[in-house]
């Protein structure tokens, strides 16, 4: 018992969470065939039902399952896998049928039906469905109503709502204007521009796999492992001082982590090259705005000569730069959190003086 | 209008009141057509009911299957509407005032009876963000988004935003500690924002000779709290929008959304 309790706790560590979540992904789709059967379906909410009624009994795991706000997580969690499995096992049926010649169910299912009764009656029975669970669970929970507002006590953690802990989970590796500003706005803008970016005509109203597997793929890893999976990290798994606690540890808030990060410019200057930091905060920072700049500017041309040329030559030059901008600025999490587990790198860029700091 | 009725020999005393109500005048005045059990009743339906001519008289058969839709869509509008029913009744006990917004929550924890205005509106507040998510989660799966559907998807990414705020907005509400440091925390984002907050890079360039531009009493969090901290000011902002900015825009945008749901084709399927 306590051995498991401690392998989970070991393994809900931020830097395994992450990677176990996108190993998790990389298997899905690639043994999308396997994942789709209603065994593996239904052996995965299985898993997950016994998880969660094991870790009922841990005094430490209560405290936090049992947060009223924190209720409607895991019923994020559950509908979530379910609906990511559902969806899965719809496009691989409709990639059988399509290879086999027949075409996505969808099509079958073209022919117009009367919307009444047909739907307003679906209509009216989940609206009676939905204000029973929603009459039901306000009677069985209680919403919360802590001290009244004291400016002076803060509590710790403090937390944002929870729709926002995957952007508070994101202060760790980057500072508020990157973290809480620059690329909040940039999803917004790259949810915006999909539709738009997205020039692949096939794949319309039907699910499928074979038919968009980049689209996909890119979507469920910033929709699934960035925003939902770090939601949950930072919900479950972030206590006192935003440190990391395992579920079935108690929060303690004397809990210490060493913080031994280190500036890319202390790495070159100090380190590697034994003079002091310069005084100038250009010469100074000279390598890390390098790194940016080819990491922001350069990166795409270069990918649409090589990796990326089909793309390139798909998209055109205007959707490509988008595309590959946003894509790069998605993906400047992950890259940031792996120089951080690999190298403690603090700041690839740290101009305190300007409040810039990458 | 009326058609001709098929007369059951074996009607019981509901069909026969049935039928006689609605032969009545009142019952006509209110509806314009027999029971929508033949086709052309069942496009007047559509046609002449305010609340069911959002919908259209036919659609794909995949379009209302839960398996295609989830209906998450539909949960979303649902909820929405009891978060607005809900949040009304919860208007007539609160006072957006520093003296008043925690005790008026107590009060209505405390001596209303059967009171589960504040659970249904708070639970109701989290699902809707499950569910628009899980929407989008959904429209992005199938390909819905996909010309001709492409500024609907906008809309809705809009949408999904405003969800995000007016959740936000109304969490600082029961004024308690749960609440003041979650939107603190929340709203401290807004200090670095680049050139406008006071803390962000960029802020310190803005600045006529020696007098800085851009400090924390003009702030962007400054407008966002009324206030350089989350006080009195930020309270009566949060409500304001919680209650009627947001709601209104929301609702606009909705009406626009189901509107483009039916001009782009209908729910979305295969050619
Ligand atoms: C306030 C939140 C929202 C409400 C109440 C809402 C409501 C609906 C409803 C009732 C439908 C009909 C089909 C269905 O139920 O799936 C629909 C379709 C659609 N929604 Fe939303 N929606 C919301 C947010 C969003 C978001 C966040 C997005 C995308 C980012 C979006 C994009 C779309 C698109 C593209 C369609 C057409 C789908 C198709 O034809 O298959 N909506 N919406």
């Amino acid at each position: 018992m306590g051995l498991l309790k401690g392998t989970i706790n070991a393994l809900a560590d931020p830097r395994l969470y992450f990677i176990v979540a996108v190993l998790s992904l990389i298997v899905m789709v690639w043994k999308r065939e396997k994942v789709a059967s209603n065994a593996f379906g239904y052996s995965m909410m299985g898993l997950l039902t016994a998880f969660f009624v094991f870790g009922a009994f841990d005094p430490n795991f209560q405290l936090i399952i049992g947060k009223p706000d924190n209720v409607p997580i895991i019923g994020l969690i559950f509908s979530l896998l379910f609906l990511t499995w559902y969806a899965m096992r719809e496009a691989v049926r409709n990639d059988r049928r399509i290879a086999a010649g027949k075409g996505p169910i969808e099509k079958e299912e073209s022919d117009r039906v009367w919307v009444w009764p047909d739907l307003v009656y679906t209509e009216l029975i989940s609206l009676v469905v939905c204000s029973v669970i929603l009459i039901v669970w306000s009677i069985v929970l209680k919403a919360p109503l802590e001290q009244p507002a004291n400016r002076s006590v803060t509590p710790n953690p403090s937390k944002a709502p929870w729709y926002f802990l995957g952007l508070q989970e994101m202060l760790v590796y980057f500072d508020p204007w990157l973290a809480g500003v620059v690329l909040p706005g940039l999803i917004i803008v790259g949810l915006i521009a999909i539709p738009y970016i997205d020039k692949n005509p096939k794949g319309n109203g039907y699910y499928t796999f074979n038919e968009r597997k980049a689209e996909i793929v890119i979507f469920l890893f910033g929709f699934v492992i960035l925003w939902v999976s770090l939601i949950v990290l930072g919900t479950f798994l972030r206590g006192p001082n935003w440190n990391f606690f395992g579920p079935f540890e108690y929060w303690d808030v004397h809990k210490l982590e060493a913080l031994v990060n280190v500036n890319l410019s202390e790495y070159i200057w100090v380190r590697a090259l034994r003079t002091g930091l310069p005084g100038n905060w250009f010469l100074r920072e000279i390598f890390g705005i390098l790194f940016v700049i080819v990491y922001t500017f350069a990166l795409p041309p270069i990918l649409a000569k090589s990796a990326f040329k089909k793309y390139y030559e798909k998209l055109g030059p205007p959707r490509y730069y988008v595309t590959v901008f946003l894509f790069l600025m998605m993906m400047s999490l992950p890259a940031k959190m792996l120089l951080r587990w690999l190298f403690n790198l603090k700041y690839i860029v740290a101009i305190p003086e300007f409040f810039f700091n990458i | 209008m009326a058609e001709t009725k098929t007369i059951d020999p074996k009607e019981t005393a509901a069909t026969r009141l049935w039928n006689w109500l609605t032969e009545t005048q009142v019952w006509k005045s209110v509806f314009r057509h027999d029971r929508p059990d033949s086709d052309r009743t069942r496009v007047l339906v559509m046609l002449s009911n305010v609340f069911l001519h959002l919908h259209p008289v036919r659609m794909r058969k995949s379009g209302v299957k839960l398996r295609y839709t989830w209906c998450m869509g539909g949960m979303s509008f649902f909820l929405f509407l009891s978060l607005t029913l809900t949040g009304l009744l919860l208007m007539f006990y609160y006072r957006p005032t520093l003296e008043y917004a925690y005790t008026d929550i107590v009060a209505l924890r405390e001596h209303v009876p059967l009171g589960i205005m504040r659970e249904m509106h708070r639970w109701g507040a989290h699902a809707m963000v499950i569910t628009v998510m899980l929407h989008m989660f959904r429209v992005f799966l199938t390909g819905s988004y996909k010309p001709p559907r492409e500024f609907n998807w906008s809309v809705g990414v809009i949408m999904l935003v405003l969800t995000l705020l007016l959740s936000f907005t109304g969490y600082l509400l029961p004024w308690d500690q749960l609440a003041i440091w979650a939107i603190t925390v929340g709203s401290n984002m807004a200090r670095a924002t680049p050139f406008l907050g006071h803390e962000g890079p960029g802020a310190a360039l803005l600045r006529l000779g020696d007098v800085p531009l851009i400090h924390a009493y003009d702030d962007a969090r400054f407008a966002l709290l009324g206030g350089s901290f989350v006080g009195e000011g930020a309270l009566l902002r949060f409500y304001v929008l919680h209650c009627v900015g947001l709601p209104l825009v929301i609702a606009v945008l909705m009406a626009v959304h189901f509107w483009r749901v039916r001009k782009d084709g209908g729910i979305s399927g295969p050619l």
